[in-house]
């Protein structure tokens, strides 16, 4: 029996209103690589949150041993004192330091208060080689690419004397040359004696490179499975990172479907920040009038960017593609195009991007459409009072008055803002991305009786969404994403929650 | 979680929605602090400083003087609480200030222009200044604090090419009594008992004035009330009303006892009216706010984001040509130094006027209350006799209480909603 070097028990972590982890348990082996899989807020970046104390102790309940010693960690500090150093999504490097200065960041080799530029330089040297990373350490780190640069939180993980290293989706921006050798990094950071603990969407990845893998629904476990003991296939995790009941209940729904509204052809899209990045590649969708569409896919698959880049090129740059509009084709060079052609996008960060916070609940609801209360110019506020009381009634918004501050609100009624704020722009495609993130069941179940209502007035709607039980409960018609490209359409009478996963985690194996 | 029927389970907010068209009740007295937290300050201070002089605060000539005396940085916080509402900010105004003041003098002094035509000219070089920053500020994408920096020091070396190291003057009779002069008493005078005499016209003017408040504000209610929306009560309107009318008449009574009108408060009120109308009804207004509030959430709902921002910074620089020309004018001439930390006052006065340092809120009425404060210390102290560092040190203080306080309460809002 290999030791454990990890042990997590009944980990419970509650956010107002959520339970993110209910009794979780997880058992890491030194020396192996242990995956941990799991749909979007499953909670697997919350459990990693509390192992490296970003969560403090105290925080939530359950016990966690480290080498056989109990932790308590109340800061990222301590756990990386213990040798435990996670690495997340979203790179934390400061781009325009060098390599070096990134790596002894915080731990900065210094002599009497001053630093030593030699000791600092040589020692990441001989890092920036144990990865097989061929660059000057004196190289700012923006001139890298992002798997270089992953490669630079690896070396800074090794500075720290790693013994358990935390991978939170490392090959997620990264093309297959660059995986491939971040995998075999992986293997040989085992072999020297480091514990790796990796979070994928990719299951060929995790099947290729993983010792155990533990699964992760609904912030609980499901079960840990040993691949050389197990007969583990992708199905296997898959049917394991879905398999729940339907315990939602929707709205019943018969779709008058009718002529086609929307229809984007070939859309490809690059990344703004990382150079020659493909976001969204050779993309085909149709929305008919009358029509709920799903849109499934992982974190990163680039449904956000897809939605926002057709939505008036609110995203990515060298855009290429057509939009057909009622069978004719527009060109969309702003967000005023985009409605002007009567194209809505209610965004999934309603706080960031969806309102003005500190303003009021009826210049939220006017502020994508305030020419239809405008004379010459000039707001009719009367009216325009008028129209945000009847979204109030319509959807149900919980407020004083439409005079209220939208900060204010709990998020699903400002989630109905945000949708008033887009039907009185009078869409003929409305594009919904996570309409009922974060938000209670009541007013999910509201929020569907509107995008129900939408459809029947022959509005074509694209759903996006990260909870599968939704789209086949909403949509009749669903695609799936996959590291940009869509990886399947499925009509809803024949699609399963197993069925959509394994076309969201097609790997990037099909060359182009 | 079994299977759940539709609840009413997302009430996070603590009231139910009350009935349109009926008060609200005793809930709707409790001011709102944030908004008119200004508003009672400015009364105290002027209480407070009236006290101290033994009433020459507010003496006939000494309102007089108070508004002469600052209606160029009142004009500049006006352009200046909409720049800082868009979440910018313009250090540039004194300086360009001092560069109009000098074109005007060029044009109607040395080029002898017709002073409406100069007048015109000199606005619409305020407005191509205004242009130039926010072309860079908007578009290039520079912030607005770089942008200004660098046109407070290369405006004033344009004042300085115009002018050398020399005022331009005198300004034409009209200029002059735009920045200083008065109405004329076309009615001559009527007493007023043991007040004395006092000019007709401006009284007219006063009653007027009253009349139209009370006029918009009925009209304003009456629709209002007709679409069902919650109103003040009707005796807390009346009481409103009623101290805006005392107010008025109070200023403009002691003013007719004194001079009749100044010129400069006649524009200063046409300003303030229509900025404020601006800012609250016209799509232009609300996209300033929008800007300001959520840059993102604005771009997302197709807001011209950069040409808002760009068309703020021509408006600054059109209301900053003509602070130029009424400084000038009452200095009667062009001034190498003109202008001189006039962005700060006029800041300070946005900032004590409530305006937030994130953007998003702030009104023109509030930045004009702040401008006010400011020239109440400033006055009310050297009546007192005061030594100018008492004066900036007040002054600091004042603008420091007046952000702590607005910190204060959005951090306790931010708690209580929580």
């Amino acid at each position: 029996m290999a030791d454990t070097i990890l042990r997590m028990s009944g980990i419970t972590k509650t956010f107002p209103g959520v339970n993110a982890l209910q009794d979780v348990n997880l058992e890491v082996r030194r020396g192996e690589i242990h995956a941990i899989c799991g749909e979007n807020g499953a909670g697997k970046s919350t459990l990693m949150k509390v192992l490296s104390g970003v969560h403090p102790h105290g925080s939530y309940s359950g016990e966690i041993e480290f080498e056989g010693e109990p932790c308590r960690f109340s800061g990222i500090r301590d756990s990386e004192g213990r040798g435990i150093v996670i690495i997340h999504q979203e790179l934390a490097l400061a781009p325009n330091l060098s390599i070096a200065e990134n790596l002894f960041l915080g731990n900065e080799q210094a002599h009497r208060g001053l630093i030593d530029w030699n000791r600092t330089n040589h020692e990441a040297t001989k890092l920036l080689r144990r990865v097989g990373l061929r660059e000057r350490a004196v190289t700012p780190v923006v001139d890298l690419g992002v798997g270089k640069q992953q490669l630079v939180e690896i070396a800074k993980a090794l500075s720290k004397k790693v013994r358990l290293l935390i991978l939170d989706e490392p090959t997620a921006a990264l093309n297959d040359e660059d995986s491939a050798h971040l995998l075999d990094l992986i293997r040989g950071l085992r072999d020297s004696g480091i514990t790796c603990v990796i979070i994928s969407h990719k299951l060929n990845e995790v099947l290729a490179i993983a010792d155990r893998v533990t699964i992760l629904r609904d912030g609980r476990t499901i079960s840990t499975l040993d691949m050389a003991e197990d007969e583990v296939t992708e199905n296997r995790i898959i049917s394991g990172m879905v398999g729940r009941d339907l315990d939602h209940r929707f709205p019943p729904h018969t779709p008058k479907i009718g002529e086609e509204a929307l229809r984007i052809e070939d859309w490809t899209v690059h990344s703004p920040t990382q150079h020659g990045r493909v976001v969204v590649r050779n993309a085909n969708l149709v929305l008919r009038r009358g029509e709920i569409v799903g849109l499934a896919g992982l974190m990163g698959a680039g449904r956000t960017e897809l939605a926002m880049s057709v939505f008036g090129r609110a995203y990515g740059i060298g855009i290429s593609g057509r939009i057909v509009k009622d069978g004719k084709e527009i060109t969309l060079r702003s967000v005023r195009d985009a409605i002007r052609h009567g194209i809505a996008y209610a965004t999934e960060d309603r706080k960031r991007y969806g309102l003005n916070l500190i303003d009021d609940i009826k210049r939220n609801v006017s502020a994508a459409a305030l020419g239809k209360l405008a004379r010459r110019g000039w707001v009719d506020d009367n009216e325009e009072y008028q129209v945000a009381d009847d979204y109030r009634r319509r959807l149900n918004i919980k407020a004083p008055s439409v005079s209220s501050v939208t900060g204010k609100l709990s998020g699903g009624n400002q989630q109905k803002v945000v949708l008033s704020k887009w039907i009185f722009t009078d869409p003929d495609v409305l594009i919904l991305d996570e309409p009922t993130r974060g938000i209670d069941v009541g007013a999910k179940y509201e929020i569907y009786t509107t995008i129900n209502r939408l459809a029947d007035e022959g509005k074509a709607i694209l759903l996006i969404s990260s909870e599968l039980p939704e789209l086949l409960g909403l949509c009749d018609r669903i695609y799936t994403l996959s590291f940009g490209r869509i990886t399947g359409e499925v009509p809803r009478a024949e699609a399963t929650q197993e069925s959509l996963m394994t076309l969201m985690t097609k790997g990037q194996e099909v060359p182009s | 979680m079994t299977s759940t029927a539709p609840t009413n389970a997302d009430l996070a907010v603590d009231e139910l929605p009350a009935e349109p068209g009926t008060p609200a009740g005793g809930r709707r007295f409790n001011l709102n602090l944030r908004q008119s937290g200004i508003y009672i300050a400015f009364a105290l201070i002027v209480l407070l400083f009236t006290v101290l002089t033994g009433g020459d605060m507010l003496a006939p000539q000494n309102i007089s003087n108070i508004i002469v005396q600052n209606s160029y940085i009142l004009i500049l916080a006006i352009g200046m609480i909409l720049v800082i509402i868009a979440g910018h900010i313009d250090l540039s105004v004194g300086s360009v200030v001092a560069a109009t003041g000098a074109l005007a003098a060029v044009l109607m002094v040395d080029m002898h222009l017709p002073w409406p035509l100069a007048l015109l000219i000199t606005l619409i070089g305020g407005g191509l200044i205004g242009a130039w920053q926010g072309y860079w500020i908007a578009y290039f994408g520079i912030p607005a604090f770089i942008v200004t920096l660098a046109g407070m020091l290369l405006f004033r070396a344009v004042t300085l090419m115009i002018l050398g190291n020399q005022g331009i003057g005198p300004f034409p009779e009209a200029v002059r009594t735009l920045s200083n002069g008065f109405t004329d008493g076309y009615l001559g005078n009527v007493g007023l008992g043991m007040l004395g005499g006092a000019d007709l016209v401006s009284l007219v003017v006063g009653v007027l004035a009253v009349a139209g408040i009370v006029l918009t504000q009925w009209r304003a209610r009456a629709a209002r009330l007709r679409y069902r929306q919650v109103v003040d009560p009707l005796p807390l309107f009346i009481v409103k009303i009623a101290v805006a009318a005392v107010l008025v008449m109070f200023v403009v009574v002691q003013l007719a006892r004194f001079r009749n009108l100044p010129w400069v408060l006649v524009l200063l009120a046409v300003l303030v009216i229509g900025y404020s109308v601006l800012t609250n009804r016209a799509v232009f207004g609300r996209q300033i706010y929008a800007v300001g509030g959520n840059l993102q959430a604005a771009t997302l709902s197709g807001v011209k984001v950069k040409s808002v921002i760009f068309w703020l910074f021509v408006n600054m620089g059109v209301l900053a040509a003509l602070a130029g020309v009424i400084f000038a004018g009452r200095l009667n001439q062009a001034n190498p130094t003109a202008g001189n930390q006039f962005e700060l006052d006029a800041i300070a006065a946005a900032f004590i006027g409530g305006a937030a340092v994130q953007g998003g809120v702030g009104r023109v009425v509030g930045a004009i209350t702040g401008g006010l404060i400011m020239g109440v210390i400033n006055n009310g102290m050297s009546l007192i006799g005061a030594q100018s560092e008492q004066v900036m040190l007040v002054k600091g203080a004042v603008l420091l209480a007046a952000v702590a306080f607005d910190v204060w309460t959005k951090r306790r809002s931010a708690a209580a909603s929580r």
